[in-house]
This record gives structure tokens, sequence and C-alpha cells, in this order.
């Protein structure tokens, strides 16, 4: 177990270095901040001196190690070329706003998700089971950014039950969950299903059965229990997709959390902060990964030895 | 942001013969409603296509031709309404109708590209990692890893960002974030049809190896692949129309679906007509694209049905 969680580690730091490499050549390299950021009428000596300011003139690998050196050692993610503040402080702002649209998605769609595709599973061809199929197909089809606007129409606009956009209150939170939730329902739910399916065909259940437990008993403790695992092994995976569905819920919703902050910096060409947003966001992805992946192999003693 | 889980469930013998099974009839019905369930995507599919290859003649007004005095009006079947613009017309009164024909042209064109990129790209990395192994199958399989954490949409933006924003480069863009999915399928399914006895014969035969993974292993992965480029395509539909609607893909005034959705949503609060058109015209468009391609799973792979 010590040698695959090992193994497991030093993978994950690879990804993490390849992939901050990978953004901060895209960034600092070849996107030309200068000729993004200063006026059109900079003379050369402008941008010379704007390269000479924030180091851009010394060679890309010197910066790029300059970079994470600070990053790692002092948790020191550049200044904000826009707003002229530390970008770390920036992030520290939005990462609260994010997490907790994150969190009450997660949970929503969790608690729709378990009950939904037990009874699919249970009473395969039911209405229920062929709704399960139909949120499947309309949650994969639909734009999850119009989504948003349309519940801000519905329920924003002509029914002026919730407000449409900002976050101060916790009635705020609501659309956005939701719109949040949807993205990840239909994922949770076949699983879930499926999990279930696969299970409940098992020989323990047979004999959990006929030993007269109880048909409740048996599908939420004999049952659930084992078909959750896969619902826990992907929570990795899909907690880069959770952080994807942000960046296009917070837009809509003008929701002050790192998504949001990621596509405006994208926008305007702040690429300290973008880059300093890629670091965390794939930095919770691999952790989660990483956290699933070992998760996996303690639950499953198979797994480390493939 | 994609999530790449692969439903295995049906896979299992026996799975779902729990309780009692269904009737005769019940199975006849559930097949005949998947069946019909593909027809109709067929059905949105062929519109989608219609749509954008006869764009011109589907249209019945310039997508581009202005007409200040008639801006804004409602659709035909709200009050107001008239059938010269049956689904009214935008903020500079451009018919929306016809944009939204000519919008078809732009998502699918963006949609096959991107997805033929990111399909030529991951199936020939997925064949040489499954079939080689060793080196090329770790470097694959790490660079597959470092792709699936980096957030999905913001890698997308920094390419558009760094390659410029036009069409070529979004698909470029697109293309180039999306290819983990292929190389991840081609390269497992490579890794199994190696042992496989016709590869194995192939070998002694003398072939080499180059003719046995572009000729017997890549025929074999043809239906596989086949699928997932269906349901890609319509991701990267949705993926387009994101971009464009952060203003980051296709540019004013080309009628792109998301551009329209984030123009009409400066009106949202009188005209709600006007950003939630093209949302339905992408639900719509991708809900065919995804039928058809259950109904080529089944089709293609009965070991890959759905329930």
């Amino acid at each position: 177990m010590r040698t695959y969680i090992v193994h497991k580690l030093l993978h994950a730091i690879g990804v993490a270095l390849v992939v901050s490499f990978v953004s901060f050549f895209l960034l600092f390299y070849t996107a030309d901040p200068a000729s993004t950021l200063l006026p059109e009428n900079a003379d050369d000596q402008d941008i010379a001196r704007f390269e000479e300011q924030y180091g851009l003139n010394r060679p890309l690998i010197v910066q790029y190690g300059d970079y994470m050196g600070r990053v790692i050692f002092a948790g020191d993610f550049g200044v904000s070329w826009v707003a002229k503040v530390p970008a770390g402080d920036l992030i520290a702002a939005s990462l609260w706003p994010t997490l907790k649209l994150a969190i009450a998605a997660q949970i929503l769609a969790t608690l729709l998700a378990i009950p939904l595709g037990i009874i699919s599973a249970v009473k395969r061809y039911s209405i229920v089971d062929n709704l399960t199929i139909l949120v499947v197909l309309v949650g994969q089809a639909m734009p999850l950014f119009w989504l948003g606007i349309v519940l801000i129409v519905i329920f924003g606009v002509w029914l002026k039950w919730l407000p449409a956009s900002g976050s101060e209150t916790w009635l705020h939170l609501i659309l956005p969950a939701i719109t949040l939730a949807s993205f990840i329902l239909p994922l949770n739910m076949r699983l879930v299903r499926s999990g279930m399916l696969e299970v409940l065909s098992q020989d323990y259940i047979r004999t959990a059965r006929s030993k007269g437990v109880e048909e409740q008993s048996v599908l939420m403790r004999h049952a659930l229990r084992n078909a959750a695992i896969p619902l826990v092994t992907v929570s990795g995976i899909q907690f880069g997709a959770l952080l994807g569905g942000a960046v296009v819920t917070e837009t809509v919703f003008s929701w002050p959390g790192l998504g949001r902050l990621a596509v405006e910096s994208i926008q305007v060409g702040d690429f300290p902060v973008v880059q300093a947003i890629v670091i965390i966001f794939s930095g919770f992805t691999i952790l989660a990964n990483l956290a699933a992946d070992v998760g996996a192999a303690w639950i499953d003693p198979r797994i480390r030895f493939e | 942001m994609t999530i790449r889980v692969e439903d295995t469930s049906d896979m299992v013998p026996g799975a779902g013969e729990v309780e009692k099974a269904p009737s005769k009839a019940y199975i006849i019905f559930r097949k005949m409603w998947h069946l019909r369930l593909g027809v109709f995507g067929l059905a949105l599919m062929a519109v989608l296509v219609i749509m954008a290859l006869f764009a011109p003649w589907v249209a019945t007004h310039d997508p581009l031709s202005q007409d200040i005095l008639e801006r804004l009006s409602p659709p035909a079947f709200m009050e107001g309404g008239s059938w010269e613009h049956w689904l009214g017309t935008d903020q500079l009164g451009r018919d929306v109708y016809s944009r939204i024909v000519h919008g078809a042209r732009i998502s699918l064109t963006v949609g096959v590209s991107a997805v033929f990129v990111s399909m030529v790209i991951g199936v020939i990395l997925g064949l040489f990692a499954g079939y080689f192994g060793g080196w090329i199958d770790s470097v694959v399989d790490f660079s597959v890893n470092a792709m699936l954490a980096f957030p999905f949409i913001l890698l997308a933006m920094t390419l558009v960002i760094v390659l410029g924003a036009s069409m070529q480069n979004i698909i470029l863009a697109l293309g180039l974030s999306n290819w983990p999915i292929f190389a991840r399928v081609a390269r497992i399914e490579t890794r199994k049809l190696r042992e496989q006895e016709f590869v194995i014969a192939a070998r002694a035969q003398g072939l080499n190896h180059y003719r046995i993974i572009f000729k017997h292993i890549l025929n074999n992965l043809a239906a596989a692949t086949l699928v997932i480029a269906t349901v890609e395509v319509a991701r990267s539909i949705i993926r387009e129309t994101f971009l464009s609607f952060l203003g980051l893909g296709i540019q004013p005034p080309t009628p792109s679906w998301g551009l329209m959705l984030a123009e009409g949503r400066d009106y949202i609060l009188t005209v709600w007509w006007l950003s939630t058109l093209p949302g339905v015209a992408i639900f719509l468009a991708c809900l065919g694209i995804n039928l058809v391609g259950d109904a080529l799973r089944d089709l293609l792979d009965p070991r890959m049905r759905k329930a």
C-alpha cells in the first residue's frame, strides 16, 4: 500500500508540474503579454520597460523556476497586472463563494441522485426509471449557461421569486446551485443506477433476502453501501468537472467566485491571475484524483497491484 | 469540462434480471421506444445538416441585413408578431430565424472539425501506446492524465487567447484540448486487441507493426470511436457556443448561436425570447446528435448497450 501511495504521489506531482509549466508557457511566452496589456501606441521602450518590470525578458525556464519557487515556498502567485494587488489575495477572496456553490450543488445533486438512482434500478422500466433516462438525455444536451439564463427569466424576471444575480444572501445561492447541480446530476444518477443494478445481482444480496432481511434494509444497508463505491471513486474526476461547470455558472449569475475571476482575467489579459487559478484548479483536481485513487485502493486491495 | 466515466454495468451478465424479467411485450415496446428515439434524433440531426448545408436557401432573410425600424419584433406566436419574421428580430432588426439557420452552419463546422482534430490525435496516440506499451505507453498515459487535470474550459479559453479568436483557432483550441478521451479509449481497446488471436496470427505471418495497427486494430476500434465522436460533436458545439458567449469565440456580426445568446442577454428583462431561441436551437441540435450516438452504440456494439 505504501509503494502504491508513493507511486501515485510522484505521478501527481509530475502532472502538477507539467500542467503548471504548460500553462506558464502558453500564457507568458506565446501570448505576448506586453502587446495584450499595453496600449496600442506603446513604443519599443514602453514594452521593454514593461517586460523589465515583470521580469518577462528573462529566459522562460528561469521565469518559470522563479515563479514556481515563490509559489511553492512562499505561496506567492505574483501580482495582478490589472488590479496591481497580489493575485493570491484576489483568489483568496473568490475561493469561498466558489466552494459554497460547489458544495451546495454537490449536496443537491447527491440528494436527488441517490433516491432516483435506487428507484430506477429497483423498479426498472417504471416511470421513475424512464424519467431518469430522460433527465440524463436532456441534461447532456442542455448548455449550462442557457439553463442558467432560462432559470433567471422564469424565477428572477417572471415570477420574481428569487434574485437573478449577485451573492448577498442565501437566496442568491439557489439558482446557481440548481444550475451547477444539473450539470453533475446525470452522471451521478447513472452511477447510482448502474451500481445498484450490478450489486443487486450479487450472491450476498440473495443471501440477505433469503435469510429474511427486510427489503428496505437489503437495499439501504447491503446494496447501497457497495453501490456507492463508484460514486466515491469518480468524485475525483467529477471535482474537475464541477469546477469547469462553476466557470460557466458563475459567469451567467455574476457569482463572485474563482470561475468568474478566471473568465474576466482571461478577457483582459491579466495572466498572473489566470496562471494562479489554473494552478489552484488543477491542484484541487489532482488532489481529488489522488484521494480517489488511494481511497479506491484502500477499499479494494486488488487495485494496488494493477 | 467533461466527465469521462465508462458505464460498465451493462457488461455484467445478468445485471438487472434480479427482479422478475419484464414481459416480452414490454421488451418489444422498449426496443421500439429506443429505436423511435434514434429515429427522432436522426430527424433532428437531418434538420441541422440541411440547415447547415443549404443555409442561404433555408433562411428567409439575409442573416446580416439590418432593419432598425423592425428591431426587437416578437415571434409570430406572440402578440404583435408577424410571419414576415416568424421568430422575431434582434436588437439590430436582423431576422432571428435566418440567423439561427446560418448559425447551424457555424456550430456544425466547428463541432465536426474540432472532434476530427482530437480524434486523429487521440486515436493515433492511443493506438501506439496500447500496441507498443513500454515508454510510449507511459508517456501517453501521463499526458492524458495531465490533460485531464487541466481545467478544460480554461485551457480552451487560453488557447483561443494565444491563437486569436477566429473560427479556425476555435476549432484548433477545442480539438487540442479534447484528444485525451479518444486516446484513453483507443489505448485500452488496443491493449485488449493486441492479445487477440487475429493480431497474433497477423504478426506470425510477418506483417509489419504499422500495417497491423492501422489496418487490423484500427478497423476494430472504428465502431467505439464513432460512437464517442458523435457524442463529442454535441459537446464541442456546446463549448463553442460558450466561448462565443464569452466573446472569445466567433466574432460579430457572424451569426453564432452562442453570440446570439450573449447579445440577447442584454435584453433579457424585456425581450426574453431573444436569448432563449438560440438556446433551443443548441439544445435540439445536441439532443439529436446524442440520440443518434446512443442508437449507434446499440447498433454497433451490443456490449455497450445502455439498459
